[in-house]
């Protein structure tokens, strides 16, 4: 089922959480909303949910208008942060409940109740502690009953707001994972709120980034990756070195070093942000080209497969981060205090807003 | 490899390890031992005189005294009055509760000090009121006299003191827990299809029995023993508008002491049942808390 939001407005009080946010989540799609506190992405999924009600702007689901459906009828899953379980309740009462509560003419037999129920916490692989009460659970354990809970309603659309911040890396990973795995089966279009842009990227088929309540960008994880349309987009995605520099003439240029920026070809010099990732910062021992910057190393932290740097410029006392191969770092005998040369990659220019 | 062994010569106590928060025993032993003397001063002392006296014309006379007509009447008053004013406050706490844990709304401050406001005042003002509101020459006193409706120093004046007097008790146990709890569990009922009713009783009530309970108990107990409001509004007509408390005066004030302890034994025995209750409920409360922290892991809520 198609989710679509129209310039929804929501304040509180004199908190602006969403300003005129549109998008559209395409039937049996996994949605990732992508951002920093603050940003508006639970009071939008709240909206979605009809939790919260907004104050301009419409929802539709499956081209119906849904703005003003009770939360009751709008058939979604929701799956909250801290589980929200029912602590009094079994794990096979708490994810029966949504049947129970069904009126009359449409409540299931207690023998469908107890298939659909053994069903889902089989799906979700605790069949085992169907008795246990939610606090006999650990925290991975009690987000799996929370998740079965919400797909026992057999919803049309599954939102989960932030479904593993409150779990340990591992644990954390290890759901993940599994949360991709049974959306490939279920093909339950889904939004999932996060504020890990790793977890974003991982298991989504579309990321939409939000910043201050708006939208920044929405796209496939690897076109906001590859081609971040703003520079919020582009420092939420990965880490990143900035450069303060000035640019025009199709050139760019960083304190003494100089780079080509083809795409500035017929721009005006002007003040502008050049960002460059991490893993794009090449290190030399003796000038590279023109583009090379003079800076000594502080510290380097050699776990992993890549090493990470931290230089700082010798011009104007900027500090970078550089990742770079763990060969690259021997071949370099990188130490603290070194003098070397560092040149960056596929930078990516935005004008200084004035 | 290297072997660490810990050695101790045999025989030797190791070093007792005084806590380092702790006071020295002598500041622990005089802080104790005054705390358990003001205890037996004022809480054990009189109890063991009430009995005592109670029983000081032998166990007959006891009995007598308790069954006598006055002294059963007063006893069913009291039991009538607690009756009504008990579940009364039980919809109004709940209701209030409810309203301030999981909704915000203007003027919210104001309602939880007007809660508070039976507390503040002194239960002999708050007997006042209605005796001005309802009384011959108050607010309402006239038309109540056209149309003979008798309300002060009658039944329903005592019932309408003692909900006053007693309204706060359940409210404000319930508030801090409901806050405590948020309304997470609500919102997912609510999301999961339940009907707001059902969302009451099958979510909300459950979390809540414990204190609620113990709520109830406490608000019994006053709505029983409540003397001071009761008795601006009460006629202290004997057999018709007497409290057990209110009798309990009236046997003293006639010199009619061991009869006027025998009643008082009722109200004590009252007290220590409510202490008990009180004890047992305030425990499963707790074992119900320590479940509850390990379910909801209440970090800071992430606003975003």
């Amino acid at each position: 089922m198609t989710i679509q939001v129209r310039n929804l407005c929501k304040a509180f009080g004199d908190f602006v959480a969403l300003d005129d946010v549109s998008l559209e989540v395409p039937g049996g799609e996994l949605v990732a909303l992508l951002g920093p506190s603050g940003s508006g992405k639970t009071t939008l999924l709240r909206i979605i949910a009809g939790l919260e009600p907004a104050d301009r702007g419409a929802i539709f689901f499956q081209g119906e208008d849904a703005t003003s459906t009770p939360v009751r009828e709008r058939q979604v899953g929701f799956v909250f942060q801290h589980y929200a379980l029912f602590r009094h309740m079994s794990v096979f009462e708490n994810v029966a409940f949504g049947l129970r509560v069904r009126p009359k003419a449409a409540r299931p037999s207690e023998a469908e109740i107890r298939d659909t129920v053994m069903g889902l916490l089989e799906l979700v692989q605790l069949d085992v502690l169907a008795r246990r009460r939610p606090s006999e659970l650990s925290g991975g354990q009690r987000q799996r009953v929370a998740l079965a809970r919400a797909l026992a309603v057999k919803p049309r659309v599954l939102l989960l707001d932030e479904p593993f911040g409150a779990l340990d890396a591992k644990v954390r990973k290890e759901l993940r994972r599994w949360l991709r795995r049974l959306h490939e089966e279920a093909h339950v279009t889904s939004v999932l709120v996060t504020h890990d842009q790793e977890e974003a990227l991982e298991v989504s088929d579309r990321v939409v980034i939000m910043n201050d309540g708006r939208v920044e960008q929405s796209g496939t994880p690897e076109e906001v990756y590859d081609h971040p349309a703003t520079p919020f987009v582009y420092g939420f995605l990965g880490d990143v070195n900035l450069f303060h520099g000035r640019v025009g003439g199709g050139r760019v240029s960083i304190g003494r070093g100089t780079l080509d920026a083809p795409e500035w070809a017929g721009a005006e010099e002007q003040a502008a942000v050049v960002y460059v990732r991490t893993h794009d910062v090449e290190l030399a021992a003796s000038p590279a080209g023109a583009a090379s910057l003079e800076a000594v190393v502080r510290r380097v932290r050699a776990y992993g497969p890549l090493v990470r740097v931290e230089l700082d410029l010798v011009e104007g006392g900027r500090s970078i981060e550089a990742h770079i191969p763990r060969a690259r770092c021997e071949r370099l005998a990188l130490a603290r205090g070194r003098r070397l040369f560092v040149s960056p990659v596929n930078p990516r220019i935005f004008a200084e807003p004035a | 490899m290297a072997t660490i062994a810990i050695t101790r010569p045999a025989g030797a106590a190791p070093p007792a390890i005084r806590r380092a928060t702790g006071e020295s025993p002598a500041v622990r032993r005089v802080l104790t031992g005054l705390a358990l003397a003001f205890l037996g001063l004022t809480l054990v002392l009189p109890l063991v005189l009430v009995l005592h006296e109670a029983l000081a014309k032998g166990f007959a006379a006891y009995l007598a005294a308790i069954r006598e007509p006055d002294a059963l009447s007063a006893a069913r008053l009291t039991l009538l009055i607690a009756g009504v004013a008990v579940p009364v406050n039980l919809v109004f706490g709940v209701a209030a509760a409810w309203c301030i844990a999981k909704f915000e709304f203007r003027g919210k401050s104001l309602l939880i000090t007007l809660i508070d406001l039976p507390f503040a005042v002194s239960p002999v003002i708050s007997g006042m009121i209605f005796v001005l509101l309802f009384g011959a020459h108050g607010w309402f006193g006239a038309w109540l006299a056209d149309h003979d409706v008798r309300i002060v120093f009658a039944v329903p004046g005592m019932v309408l003191a003692t909900t006053f007097v007693t309204s706060p008790l359940i409210a404000r146990e319930l508030i801090p827990l409901m806050q405590e709890q948020g309304s997470d569990q609500e919102e997912a009922a609510i999301v999961l299809g339940a009907r707001g009713w059902q969302t009451f009783w099958r979510v909300t009530l459950p979390n809540i029995k414990w204190g609620l309970l113990y709520g109830l108990i406490l608000c019994n107990a006053r709505a029983m023993g409540e003397f001071g409001a009761v008795s601006v509004v009460s006629g202290h007509i004997r057999g018709e508008t007497n409290t057990l408390p209110l009798h309990v005066e009236i046997l003293y004030n006639e010199y009619s002491f061991a009869a006027s302890f025998a009643v008082a034994s009722l109200l004590t025995l009252l007290a220590l049942v409510t202490l008990a209750l009180k004890t047992a409920v305030e425990w499963q409360q707790r074992r119900q808390a320590l479940e509850g922290a390990e379910t909801s892991v209440p970090t800071e809520r992430i606003a975003a």
